[in-house]
């Protein structure tokens, strides 16, 4: 009895070697392995959205997502484990391994392609010490303020299209008895991330890009007088409790996906919520249902008009780490319009290609966001996604919680200038 | 003559072949424990497999893997001479046990203690900065000074209600049920006590539905609602409440017991002497069962020490609620500060080893050991 249960169990132990030798046999097949941060039924959409090159060119593309991609991508790089192709959600992390060389800068087919179907901010994005490694596929674009449609009109609202308009409409909301805005910047482990959007977004459009990536870069410190300005315009919306449906203590509690509910109570507690595109996901179901009629959307003003309307967002950018041919196709085609477009009918995603077909968008106000994004003359990163993680996933973040919560502009913005790391 | 001469070198050749045969079995069979475990390593690192098959196999080669190796250790030193074996046999026991820690634990913690004194990138070398970082940073500051607020409310809470209720139980007619709803907090997580209280604490601006328990109460009595987690100090306490909910249960089943150990003729006689029910507790009872109070509250000051999952929950360490144990999070996952991160790691090791030792020192008192 003894024995045969040893006889099972190396049996059982053995068994593992027929796979292993199934192994050489799916790698003769042309396979490209790509690795990303975005999962579940962003996944799936994705994997749609590749399938005409697979059907095409007879590679097959492997997709993984995970939660915690920042932490594996670089246990697997420096494990000598990298995938393909990896999917980066953060220009730091490009940096990072550009810096180390592990990374294939673009070649000049791809790079032709990042030229002609690309803005050229895309490609200062993907790119480390003047070369280019990063080819953008969906991105997403976060300057947009949201209003329930039906009872906007009703009330006789316009969209404001200048800083003052925006203001004094804030006044004729108060004055009719409704808040104007819903806001929450409650997300678990990063809250106030709502904040610093709202900061980043006032930035670009008070002291414009270029200052703004001098601030990105901390050339400007954090405490410079045109960050104080950006903070003082922000307390005049944020900190006044009659323009924010129930003031500060709503701010801190309220999760940034729950937080746009007001706006679709009946009658709604407040009329406006700036939040990127995918906030739409987050529209309790009935409103998701009827987009067009419910939902009305328009990009945050400009304060400066010497700065146009400019868009802040974000982006997956990816990244080659083995050099093969079918790699490098994957590369080509993710460059090109035909590879977002079926992601762009299923909806949820924006892409940044200057000749895509805005009609491919499923509603209205998808297609006025990437008409928004791609027509965009100034066009900049997440400030935080850009500084040191200390300062954009640390004392940025909880900066706005206290800043919220009571603390002086002043105070909040000189610990912020202390934690950046030298 | 010549027959016995024969068959005693025959049985000599076929001992020796025996002995030799025993000799190849005993590399042999190592040697195949060796190239199965290493096989299903190699498997499970680079295999295509569906993820099934992979967690099949991987149950299988773990399971199976340390049976094996049990096996086989066994088997080897059953082959040594039965003096050799008799003092070798412990450590069959207990060697894996010896190598997972020194695998899993010493190892990692000796590491933590190199990488400590250098940068964040784990490649130049600072000397002390992480450790002056640890004790000057003023997040820091906050965090020993609410770890402090955690140990003195957490625990004294803790035991005291562990105390009062043991005390009362032990004189109730329902007791077991008393103990028992007591208890069962136990049984949750401290992330799961976390949602939990997250409901309770829950605020909604004044007007709407309260979901919150303590905010529906509150407006009930017709004041505004609170957020109470931006309450500073008080919010530590609002989180601190959640570890007592959690370990009363704890404290309150080893008092208990403890209690039943006290002899009733000292109690009777104290009574007799004329002494109130308050006397006979603090005099007689709480001497009696002061070493188990020791080991109770030691034990529930290693766990304020390392408090991580209630504020991580909760505030995520905003609002001035930062811990030790979250700063050590936030700069080793978070800004991938491993000399920091370390340092924070290696710093709250130090805090809980005295605590530790004078915890084993009274289990071993009381001859747990």
């Amino acid at each position: 009895m003894k024995k045969a249960f040893v006889v099972v169990m190396i049996a059982l132990l053995l068994l593992p070697a027929l796979f292993a030798g199934g192994k050489a046999e799916a790698d003769a097949a042309k396979t490209v392995r790509v690795f990303g941060a975005f999962v579940d039924e962003e996944a799936r959409r994705f994997e749609e959205a590749i399938k005409p090159f697979e059907e095409r060119t007879g590679i097959k593309v492997i997709y993984e997502g995970s939660k915690d991609f920042e932490t594996l991508i670089e246990v697997r790089v420096s494990g000598g484990n990298a995938p393909d192709i990896a999917g980066l959600p953060q220009p730091g992390l490009m940096n990072t391994f550009a810096k180390q060389g592990v990374l294939v800068p673009v070649w000049s087919k791809l790079e032709g392609l990042l030229n002609s179907n690309y803005a050229p901010v895309w490609k200062d994005l993907g790119s480390y010490g003047g070369t280019t490694y990063g080819v953008f596929h969906r991105v997403n674009a976060k300057s947009f303020v949201w209003y329930p449609k039906k009872a906007w009109d009703k009330a006789g609202y316009k969209v404001p299209t200048t800083w003052d308009e925006l203001m004094r409409l804030q006044d004729q909301m108060v004055r009719d008895g409704v808040r104007p805005w819903a806001i929450g910047i409650e997300a678990g482990g990063a809250t106030g991330w709502v904040g610093t959007d709202w900061v980043e977004d006032i930035m670009l459009r008070t002291a414009g890009p270029d200052v703004y990536d001098k601030w990105v870069s901390n050339e400007l410190p954090f405490d410079a007088p045109e960050v104080k300005k950006a903070f003082d315009i922000l307390e005049g919306i944020w900190l006044n409790d009659s323009y924010v449906y129930g003031g500060k203590n709503t701010i801190l509690t309220s999760s940034f996906g729950d937080s746009v509910s007001p706006l679709f109570d009946n009658p709604p507690k407040a009329m406006m919520h700036r939040q990127g595109n995918f906030i739409t996901g987050f529209f309790p179901d009935d409103i998701q249902a009827n987009l067009e009629e419910e939902v009305g959307v328009f990009a945050l003003p400009a304060i400066d008009p010497a700065f146009g309307i400019p868009v802040l967002g974000g982006g997956d950018q990816f990244v080659v780490f083995n050099d093969r041919p079918e790699v490098r196709e994957f590369m080509e085609y993710l460059a090109t319009w035909e590879s977002g477009e079926l992601w762009a009918k299923a909806g949820g995603a924006l892409f940044p290609y200057l000749n895509q077909d805005l009609n491919a968008y499923p509603n209205a106000i998808e297609r006025s966001l990437a008409e928004a994004l791609v027509n965009a003359k100034v066009f900049r990163f997440d400030a935080s996604d850009l500084m040191p993680a200390e300062v954009g996933a640390g004392t940025f973040w909880t900066g706005i919680v206290d800043w919220v919560n009571g603390r002086s502009t002043n105070q909040v913005l000189a610990d912020i200038q202390k934690s950046w790391p030298r | 003559m010549k027959k016995v001469d024969e068959s005693g070198s025959n049985s000599l050749i076929s001992t020796s072949a025996v002995a030799f045969g025993r000799v190849a079995i005993s590399i042999l069979i190592p040697l195949i424990a060796f190239v199965v475990l290493w096989g299903g390593f190699i498997f499970l690192r680079d295999s295509n497999a569906s993820q099934g098959v992979i967690a099949v196999v991987a149950i299988i080669w773990g399971v199976g893997g340390i049976a094996l190796l049990f096996w086989v250790a066994d088997y080897i030193v059953n082959k040594a001479p039965l003096n050799v074996a008799q003092k070798l046999q412990p450590f069959v026991f207990v060697g894996p046990a010896l190598v997972i820690l020194t695998w899993y634990l010493f190892l990692p913690t000796m590491r933590s203690l190199y990488l400590s004194f250098f940068d964040a990138s784990s490649k130049n070398f600072v000397g002390l900065a992480n450790y002056i970082y640890a004790f000057t940073d003023s997040k820091m500051l906050e965090a020993f000074g609410n770890n402090l607020l955690w140990i003195v409310l957490g625990t004294g809470g803790s035991v005291g209600f562990g105390l009062i209720i043991a005390l009362l139980a032990d004189r109730s007619n329902f007791e077991k049920v008393f103990k028992s709803i007591i208890f069962t907090p136990m049984a949750i997580s401290f992330v799961g006590a976390g949602v939990i209280w997250r409901f309770i604490y829950a605020y909604k601006p004044m007007g709407e539905d309260q979901v919150g328990l303590l905010n529906a109460i509150v407006t009930f009595f017709g004041a505004e609602p609170k957020a109470w987690f931006t309450l500073q100090p008080w919010n530590n306490i609002f989180l601190v409440i959640i570890l007592i909910w959690l370990q009363t249960g704890y404290a309150m089943v080893i008092i208990s017991a403890a209690l039943k150990g006290v002899p009733s003729a000292i109690i009777e006689a104290g009574r007799i002497d004329g002494a109130s029910e308050f006397r006979v507790i603090r005099s007689i009872i709480i001497p009696y069962i002061f070493s188990t109070i020791v080991t109770v509250s030691t034990t529930i000051i290693i766990l304020s020490l390392k408090i991580f999952d209630i504020v991580f929950t909760m505030t995520n360490g905003n609002y001035g609620t930062e811990v030790i144990a979250s700063m050590q999070y936030k700069q080793m996952f978070r800004f991938y500060n491993y000399g920091r991160g370390s340092a924070i790691a290696i710093v709250l090791v130090i805090a809980v080893i005295p605590v530790m030792w004078y915890n084993l020192h009274q289990f071993r008192k009381r001859e747990v050991f």
